[in-house]
């Protein structure tokens, strides 16, 4: 690791100014994957601003038809929360996939979004239940949210503090995960919501994505047959050593009707 | 150099330590606690678990400064007066172990998941070792070991 200066606020407020007047400083949240990135040199920050310290990020709460759980929350906790495992299973079975166990009593929820890795299982949640994040100046549309690979919409020295997730009627995430790296090769949310079908997919593309050809047929009917015959177009899709774009493709469908088939 | 002051295996420690300086390093170079190892460095072997307050965590992936506070056990922790854990005991018993390498971490994340899940069978176990890797791929005797340990701790606090 090159060298840093290492800060840790107590407060938000202090945090954000930390950041203001640190240079090219980052925030760092459970760090499971900020530390491996920068053991490999991938970054070079001047200043780490711890957010660990600063309390009342990490609560987990079911209010007005959703469930709220703080940025700070650690992956193992919402794997476990009795709330979440009541009210929206499918989130709780995803946490508990993350990474191994050792990873899970570290990495954070926001940690997770605000990195937005292509392969990352979190933002197939937030994506698929249509959540609504909340930051230190705004909140934003789930819809709004993920722009691109490793990109957000979030600004310079905006901290994420908190993200609501609808309950939806029925939801359930299914992933094919690399068989070394455990990361998802593909990750299909699909989500049965007031607003309608939703279906997210992760690991394919360069950024969690919206399957529209297949909310709409969803929304028809509800049924593991409604996306079988589905093709997702390639075209857009990852290809590596581990797989090819129409490889990709094809595991978006078959997931996509397994989630389907689980959701409850 | 910053300083930095933790509980480990129950008695207060300070250091200075790079900004950068890893937990495990800590552990290693600054208290000599050399029972727990760095396998890969990249967060995959679990050689270097330790428990952060309570929690298996990656000790490798984790700065020493992140820890300010806590309370850390590692594998030197755990034999009290000179008797083993129950899960050491089981690993000496059941063989689980060829090299050694692994088997801080493997111990670490075995009394972990002990302590999470009440009833462990063969199929959880081997799902919860997903973060360890033994290069001697000697699981079979590791499986078996938390299995026994596992009922014995139970059979303990019933």
């Amino acid at each position: 690791m090159y060298q840093f200066n290492y800060l840790r606020p107590k407060s938000l407020d202090e945090a954000r100014k930390l950041f203001e007047s640190n240079g090219d400083a980052k925030f760092i949240a459970g760090g499971q994957t900020l530390i491996p990135t920068l053991k490999q040199r991938l970054a070079q920050p001047t200043a780490l601003i711890d957010l660990g310290a600063i309390g009342g990020l990490a609560g987990i709460k079911v209010a007005g038809g959703a469930v709220v759980i703080g940025a700070g929350a650690k992956h193992n906790d919402v794997a476990t929360s009795a709330d979440v495992l009541k009210a929206i299973p499918a989130l709780a079975h995803l946490a508990s996939h993350i990474g191994d166990p050792a990873v899970r009593h570290l990495g954070t929820l926001g940690g997770s979004i605000a990195n937005n890795d292509p392969a990352a299982d979190y933002p197939a949640a937030v994506l698929g239940l249509g959540a609504e994040i909340k930051t230190t100046s705004r909140t934003i549309k789930a819809d709004d949210f993920f722009t691109g690979m490793f990109e957000t919409a979030l600004e310079d020295g905006e901290i994420i503090t908190e993200i609501t997730f609808p309950v939806p009627e029925k939801a359930a995430y299914m992933k094919f995960p690399n068989p070394a790296s455990r990361y998802a090769m593909v990750g299909v949310f699909v989500a049965k919501t007031k607003g309608g079908v939703r279906v997210a997919v992760t690991g394919a593309a360069s950024s969690v994505f919206r399957e529209r050809t297949m909310e709409a047929a969803l929304a028809k009917s509800f049924t593991p047959d409604a996306v079988a015959n589905i093709k997702v177009a390639a075209g857009n899709l990852n290809s590596d050593l581990h797989g090819t774009a129409e490889y990709r493709a094809h595991l978006v469908t078959v997931m996509a009707k397994r989630a389907v088939a689980a959701a409850h | 150099m910053p300083g930095v002051s933790m509980t480990v295996n129950g008695k207060a420690v300070t250091g200075e330590v790079e900004a950068r300086t890893l937990l495990v390093h800590f552990l290693r170079e600054n208290l000599r606690l050399t029972g727990t190892h760095v396998g890969c460095d990249t967060s995959q072997c679990g050689a270097c678990v330790v428990h952060l307050n309570g929690k298996a965590v990656k000790s490798c992936t984790l700065l020493a400064l992140q820890a300010e506070g806590s309370q850390v056990t590692t594998i030197k922790g755990l034999a009290k007066n000179g008797h083993l854990h129950p899960v050491q005991a089981a690993f000496k018993e059941h063989h689980g172990l060829q090299c050694g390498f692994c088997t801080p971490g493997m111990i670490m994340t075995a009394v972990d998941m002990i302590r999470r899940i009440p009833d462990l069978d063969e199929t959880i176990i081997r799902q919860q070792l997903e973060g360890n890797l033994c290069r001697c791929t000697g699981y079979q005797n590791i499986v078996k070991a938390i299995h026994a340990a596992s009922l014995e701790m139970k059979g303990a606090r019933a």
